[in-house]
């Protein structure tokens, strides 16, 4: 009987080796192991035997059920793993095909993201940001900005004026160019971000470091001039402001944008609104300031200059805040004897163009998606 | 202002080449924008040359065959030696270069010119020299007689305009009667064949600069290098009266200073050349040796005057005085001018003969038989001349010198430099006596000035100012190159300030600023502020903005950046009634063009303007935003609409920033808006995965979320806007938070409008109606556009927890049919009310209408989704709540779909 036993484990063992899928093997448990198959049957005969012999006999049997049961677990085990693996490799894509549905990201408009990273850099040195009217007066504009009644930036030729309302129509000789000449209330586009300055300081008291970003408007229109452009205005304004403060920062800011090998180069020049009033440049980041490339060739961004123009600026002129009146909400004022402090004007397209060779200013506003998707 | 560099140099001659004079200027504030060849592009192949004969040309009447000496051992390169490659000035250099080994022989030169003689010295270009054009000049045969070479004219080198002198060539032995003139002498070393001239920017501040002089101080300054002396300093006037001359000055407000003199047995004749080649050079036409010497006196002094042939003035007495109202005068260009009170006119005694600043009269113009000359050189107010200049749009070299403000002192500068010339260029005869009227008064006693004013320079300031010191005596050193005289004292100097810098220089900082430029802003170190207590940060608002633009970024969509000017009939395009808010624009008075006129009320023509530029470009899907400005006119008392009321939840600091000083009313009303348009489908097409055209919808899924976002209570109603499709329109409020109505906020959602005490109008949203859409050639495009100033004010800066729960939420589903006219969000009110605080979420999640719900009804399903915060539900709990929800369905007409 032992020898049965022997036989039937002998045979299974085989054939739960050669089972090859979880069917067969499950006909297998039922042949080795079910109810009816031979082993359970062995067992149950195990009663009929001779009492000395029922010992051996059961524990063979049982020994060969366990090992069979064992075998089978494990041969399953191997067999789903494998079937597993086999659909997975059936399950395969083509990896190189585009993801789907389609889930694009935007962009934001270079100029956006040039003035935020302009912004994000004078944050970083203490600046909070501020916004202003772009339609503004006459008074803000030029008049508070220490601009002499004659600046030709007042002329028709060069700013936007605002016609006047149906309220104020009769005020004017309408028909043909007006020859009035602009008065301190009258509306305009502003030309420039400065304004502000004088805002600003109506409305805050020293010590203020401010950055005003915005649109402003002038009378130009060609490859490096468009009516409408961006500027970012930087105002500090405290005891002990300098010159030297000036460079500094502009040299902080210069690095940030285009690189830390950077250098800063102020020039002197005039602004009616700063003195003294200085031209600012930046080593030029195509050519490390050389004014040539490695070929030899003159460098094309900088025209061979080694720098490259980026702003105006200068101490803010006494006369500025001899225009801020003493309010309530800036209180004590700007007495040109307690504070002094630097102020600056810088295009955000030209930055722009100088980062990423945009060449010519107005496809900043042509918003073709050829253009957008670049930045 | 163009500056020849030898004119320069007579003044001020550092040992620098052009580069390096224009790096100092440029660092030192007189900013070189250009600097310019004059002449011939380099001075190679250009010599000396003597006629030895000259004959009759064969077979041309009006040409002459000449024998020229070029030097003993200097003859034209052969042909073969100016063939090849090579820029001009190697050519040049090439022609220069081979000649000694061909031997001596004179050229054959063929010339046009009728003064060429046998026996004058002349200008010869020999072949391969290049012209001032560029062309390199050939040996070649003219009507069959080779010409090795050319005898130069003027205009030739251009020393003078074309058509002038171009009559006859030089004749260097008459022009330069000094000069070392050995034929095959350089020419470049007798006559400045080659100039560079200098392209100043000059500041406005900087009139004393709009003259050579004026540069050549700020030179001096800026190098050490010596300045020459004033070339005025020689005056060989005289004081008092002028027999046979008068001078009235009827407004001196406007004219502070009127001078002339006067001079006899004048010879008017061609200038000399050197003269010629310096006005040319400087931008100038020459005309006549009177004329020249005004312009030559101008462009070395900066300041302007005017000849008139004293003859031609009737009754040989001028009167300055203002114009009558309308009063009209004839200019030297043939047009006839309106004038008004504010000009000043020159008359005599047959009326105006000028317009004071701006331009002469013809009828006293000199002439070429004028013999007696009398000089104007006036004193006009700045302001003044800008304006008649811009009202009349009349501008000259003077007018924008007077414009600037002159000193009075430089009238007697240019009479004295003026009055020397016309000695010794025009042959003429000073009469005694200078007119000299300063202020309305007659002078007497030679030229009078005003007071220098003295300004003090704390050396202690000029540290705080710049954060670096300068020394003193550095200080001292720098302004008296400048032209200013300084005196010691204990904090400092005292600073006296000449006259032509009178107007710029009147304060402490002016004369920081002189100090700082020439010292050098290269010394400056790099220093940062103090920054006590300043924090860099954005306000609400700003924040708000960039995380609304980057949302949508984030769904896909690209930012534009439209034309803040739109045309008048975009108004018209979007079917704008006459009386519509959006009308109300403002308008510009001088745009570029009438497509740009008016600044836009609404972000929608723009991001039309993208989308069709786009579409028009092969570009089906159009997803884009513009965040950015839309005005109009400020509201006046007649025209407060309704939300005005709204205007208090705007984007304060804006607005406050809009009021004029006084506090009166906003100068415009301005506003940042946000604009979204979508066309095409809702996704780029794909392998894989639905995609939908643009609808309603789609443009509403992207507000909703952005809403949410910020944690707004929003609600959005049907709406009516013109440019909107009647049927697929809407209007989006929100709860203003600071009414108090109720605590919290993140439970936005459809149907809350009842419970908005203010609601604040955002926006719009809906598809663009086909007829606007059609007009920039789109097929269907759906919009929304809010303030994002609103937007900010109503958008809490705080999100605080909101307690969720730890028991599991119970899920049902409810589907009702409804009349067609009961709105989802009325559905949703009336469900969200029933079922109190259990019910956590309502939301609509599949519409139906057909057959199975019938005619004038659409079935709705919700999810509802239950929640207890202090133990899990079941069926029977719901079980009434969901009773009351199915009461209020029914209320309003909606019964169970079964």
């Amino acid at each position: 009987m032992i020898d049965r036993i022997e036989q039937l484990r002998a045979e299974g063992e085989g054939a739960i080796a050669a089972a090859a899928s979880s069917e067969q093997l499950e006909q297998l448990r039922v042949r080795y192991l079910g109810r009816k198959a031979q082993l359970p049957q062995l067992l149950r005969e195990v009663a009929t035997l001779e009492p000395h012999q029922r010992g051996a006999v059961g524990k063979a049997a049982n020994q060969a059920r366990q090992a069979l049961e064992a075998l089978i677990d494990a041969r399953a085990q191997e067999l789903a793993a494998g079937e597993l693996l086999r659909r997975l490799h059936e399950d395969r894509v083509d990896v190189t095909l585009p993801g789907a549905p389609p889930q694009p990201i935007g962009r934001l408009h270079v100029l956006t993201s040039t003035r935020r990273e302009l912004e994000d850099i004078f944050l970083g040195l203490g600046f909070t940001v501020m916004e202003g009217p772009e339609i503004e007066t006459v008074h803000y504009n030029f008049d508070a900005l220490n601009h002499s009644p004659t600046h030709p930036a007042r002329a028709r030729t060069d700013t936007f004026y605002v016609a006047p309302t149906r309220e104020r129509a009769h005020e004017h000789a309408l028909g043909g160019a007006p020859s009035r000449p602009p008065g301190a209330g009258d509306l305009l586009l502003r030309t420039h971000t400065s304004p502000m300055q004088i805002r600003a300081m109506e409305a805050h008291p020293p010590p203020l470091y401010v950055v005003i970003p915005g649109r402003v408007y002038r009378l130009d229109s060609d490859a490096t001039h468009t009516p409408q452009f961006h500027q970012i205005e930087g105002l500090a304004v405290d005891r002990d402001i300098t010159l030297a403060d000036l460079k500094g920062t502009l040299l902080r800011f210069a690095r940030e944008m285009f690189g830390e090998r950077r250098e800063v180069r102020l020039r002197p020049h005039f602004f009616p609104f700063t003195e003294p009033s200085v031209e600012v440049d930046v080593s030029c980041f195509q050519c490390s300031g050389r004014g040539f490339l490695r070929d030899g060739a003159r460098c094309p961004l900088c025209k061979g200059e080694g720098w490259l123009e980026v702003l105006g600026a200068g101490e803010v002129d006494p006369n500025v805040y001899a225009h801020v009146p003493l309010t309530a909400a800036n209180a004590p004022g700007y007495d040109p004897e307690q504070v002094q402090g630097f102020a600056w004007g810088l295009g955000v397209e030209r930055i722009a163009m100088l980062k990423h060779g945009v060449p010519d200013l107005r496809l900043y506003y042509e918003n073709d998606l050829r253009l957008l998707e670049q930045f | 202002m163009l500056v020849p560099l030898p004119w320069l140099r007579e003044y001020c001659d550092p040992e620098l080449d052009a580069d390096g004079i224009a790096e100092r200027l440029t660092m030192t504030g007189t900013n070189v924008e250009a600097i310019h060849r004059h002449g011939v592009p380099a001075t190679g192949g250009f010599v000396v040359g003597r006629v030895l004969s000259v004959e009759q040309h064969p077979d041309a009447d009006r040409l002459k065959v000449c024998t020229v000496d070029l030097g003993t051992d200097r003859v034209p390169p052969t042909e073969g030696e100016r063939e090849g490659d090579g820029d001009a000035r190697e050519r040049a250099r090439a022609g220069a270069g081979g000649e000694a080994h061909n031997g001596a022989r004179p050229a054959t030169i063929v010339c046009g010119a009728p003064n060429v003689a046998a026996g004058q010295t002349v200008a010869v270009a020999r072949p391969g020299a290049v012209m001032p054009d560029g062309t390199r000049l050939e040996r070649r045969k003219l009507r069959g007689v080779p010409s090795e070479g050319m005898i130069l004219a003027e205009s030739e080198l251009d020393l003078s305009p074309a058509g002038e002198g171009s009559e006859g060539i030089m004749v260097l032995d008459e022009m330069l009667l000094d000069a070392e003139l050995a034929p095959g002498t350089p020419l470049e070393q007798v006559l400045a064949i080659a100039i560079d001239v200098l392209e100043l920017e000059i500041t406005p501040n900087r009139p004393d600069c709009l003259g050579v002089y004026g540069v050549a101080r700020e030179l001096h300054a800026a190098t050490g290098a010596e300045l020459a002396p004033e070339p005025w300093s020689d005056d060989p006037g005289t004081p008092g009266a002028v027999a046979g001359a008068q001078v009235i000055v009827e407004c001196p407000e406007l004219c502070p200073r009127f001078t002339a003199r006067v001079f006899e047995e004048v010879t008017i004749g061609p200038s000399p050349a050197w003269l010629k080649a310096r006005l040319h050079a400087a931008g100038q036409r020459p005309i006549n040796n009177v004329v020249d010497i005004t312009n030559y006196v101008m462009l070395l002094s900066g300041q302007p005057l005017h000849a008139f042939d004293l003859d031609r003035v009737a009754g040989s007495r001028l009167t300055v005085r203002r114009a009558r109202a309308g009063e009209q005068v004839q200019t030297l260009d043939a047009q006839t001018r309106t004038l008004d009170r504010e000009m000043v006119v020159i008359d005599d005694a047959h009326g105006p003969t000028s317009i004071a600043g701006l331009m002469g009269g013809a009828r006293s113009e000199v002439a070429p038989d004028t013999r007696r000359v009398l000089l104007e050189v006036a004193n006009w107010s700045g302001p003044n001349i800008h304006r008649s200049s811009l009202v009349l749009g009349l501008r000259s070299e003077a007018s924008a010198r007077f414009e600037k403000g002159l000193a009075p002192e430089q009238c007697a500068q240019a009479q004295a430099l003026a009055s020397r010339l016309m000695l010794e260029l025009c042959g003429a005869r000073l009469q005694a006596g200078t007119i000299d009227v300063v202020e309305g008064e007659q002078q007497s006693a030679g030229w009078p000035g005003l007071a220098p004013t003295t300004i003090r320079l704390r050396e202690a300031r000029v540290h705080e100012i710049l954060g670096v010191p300068v020394p003193v005596a550095r200080q001292a050193e720098i302004l008296a190159a400048l032209g200013f005289a300084t005196a010691p004292r204990e904090d400092g100097l005292d600073v006296s300030v000449p006259a032509l810098r009178r107007a710029d220089v009147t304060r402490e900082i002016d004369l920081i600023e002189e100090v700082a430029r020439i010292d050098g802003l290269e010394r400056l170190p790099a220093t940062l502020p103090a920054r006590r207590g300043a924090a860099g940060r954005l306000t609400h608002p700003q924040r708000v903005r960039r995380a609304a633009e980057d949302a949508l970024v984030g769904r896909g969509l690209y930012e534009i950046v439209g034309w803040s000017f739109a045309e008048p009939a975009l108004l018209d395009r979007l079917l704008l009634a006459p009386e519509h808010p959006l009308r109300r624009v403002l308008t510009l008075e001088n745009p570029l063009s009438a497509e740009q006129s008016i600044m836009r009320p609404t972000l929608l023509g723009s991001l039309l303007d993208a989308a069709r530029h786009n579409v028009s470009r092969g570009r089906a899907e159009i997803a884009i935003f513009e965040s950015g400005t839309v005005y109009r006119a400020a509201r006046h008392d007649d025209a407060r609409d309704e939300d005005a009321r709204h205007d208090a939840a705007r984007d304060d600091a804006r607005d406050d920033a809009a009021r004029t000083l006084a506090g009166a009313a906003p100068l415009a009303d301005e506003h940042h808006g946000l604009g979204v348009l979508l066309s095409g489908h809702t996704s780029p097409r794909a392998w894989r995965g639905e995609r939908r055209e643009v609808d309603f919808f789609a443009a509403k899924a992207l507000l909703e979320e952005l809403l949410e976002r910020f944690h707004v209570s929003w609600s959005i109603e049907r709406a009516e806007s013109p440019f909107l499709h009647p049927g697929r329109s809407a209007a989006v409020h929100a709860r203003d938070p600071r009414t108090g109505a109720r605590g919290g906020h993140g439970t936005g959602g459809e149907g809350r409008a009842d419970e908005v005490e203010r609601p604040i109008a955002l926006g719009l949203l809906g598809e663009v109606h086909p007829l606007v859409a059609e007009q920039w050639g789109l097929e269907r495009a759906a919009t929304f556009l809010i303030d994002l100033g609103k937007l900010a004010a109503v958008a809490p800066e705080v999100s605080s927890f909101h307690v969720f729960g730890a028991f599991p939420v119970l899920r049902q589903d409810l589907a009702v049919t409804l009349p067609d006219e009961v709105s989802a969000a009325q559905l949703l009110a009336r469900v969200r009310e029933a079922g109190g605080e259990t019910l956590e979420r309502a939301e609509v999640f599949d519409v139906y209408t057909g057959e199975q719900v019938g005619e004038g009804r659409r079935s709705l399903a919700l999810a509802l989704s239950f929640r207890a915060l202090e133990r899990t539900l079941t069926d029977e709990d719901v079980a009434p709540v969901r009773d009351r929800v199915l009461a209020a369905v029914h209320a309003i007409g909606g019964e169970l779909r079964g």
